[in-house]
């Protein structure tokens, strides 16, 4: 019983963590790669840490992922806020089906 | 058996993730190809220390996320500087 939770946690996953290999591959530009990558990915580890500590229930590894797991989310919402705001500083080029451009216009962007 | 089709998994989604890397049109999306290629080897790293059983394995993956964290937020300021 054990065996088949760890497993399919495990399983599901390495499933997300290669959803966000496809979503950075093939999403129309920074912005959505960015949410893509970053969500697929923190979920994935999540039910792999998960899958982990269930499979070895023992002090030092469950401490061991909690930690990871804890870390990872904390500094994934980081550097994903970031790098978002250094691409909407940079003037990255948006996906032509966006609606709203909420950043400021070249011409009024203060120099920073 | 359940671990090595993660692994494989893992690796066929780095692969893509390096396919973003080599063609990535500007800099912020390399960046986020690197990232996820940080966090897909963490990935790695749970698995294998899952199936053989070692608990150093999961050392190793916080210190390679910290890196990975670190790294990620100095090429986002280089590339806040560059414009």
């Amino acid at each position: 019983m054990v065996e088949w939770i760890s497993g399919g946690l495990t399983m599901v996953g390495a499933t997300l963590a290669l959803l966000a290999g496809v979503g950075v591959l093939r999403m129309p530009d920074v912005f959505t790669r960015m949410q893509a990558s970053t969500k697929a990915s923190t979920l994935g580890l999540g039910c792999l840490l998960a899958g982990l500590a269930i499979q070895h229930p023992e002090v030092s590894f469950v401490i061991r992922a909690l930690s990871i797991g804890a870390f990872m989310m904390l500094t994934t919402a980081v550097s994903a806020h970031v790098i978002a705001r250094a691409a909407a500083l940079s003037g990255a080029p948006l996906w032509s089906g966006t609606r709203t451009d909420e950043r400021p216009r070249a011409d009024s962007r203060p120099e920073a | 058996m359940i671990s090595e089709m993660a692994l494989a998994l893992l690796a066929f989604g780095a692969i893509l993730a390096f396919a973003r890397l080599m063609r990535g049109p500007t800099l912020p999306d390399r960046v986020i190809a690197i990232d996820l290629i940080g966090v897909l080897i963490v990935c790695v790293l749970v698995v294998v220390a899952s199936g053989r059983g070692g608990a150093v394995f999961l050392d190793v993956a916080i210190f390679i996320a910290l890196i990975s964290f670190v790294g990620t937020v100095a090429y986002a300021r280089y590339v806040e500087r560059e414009r």
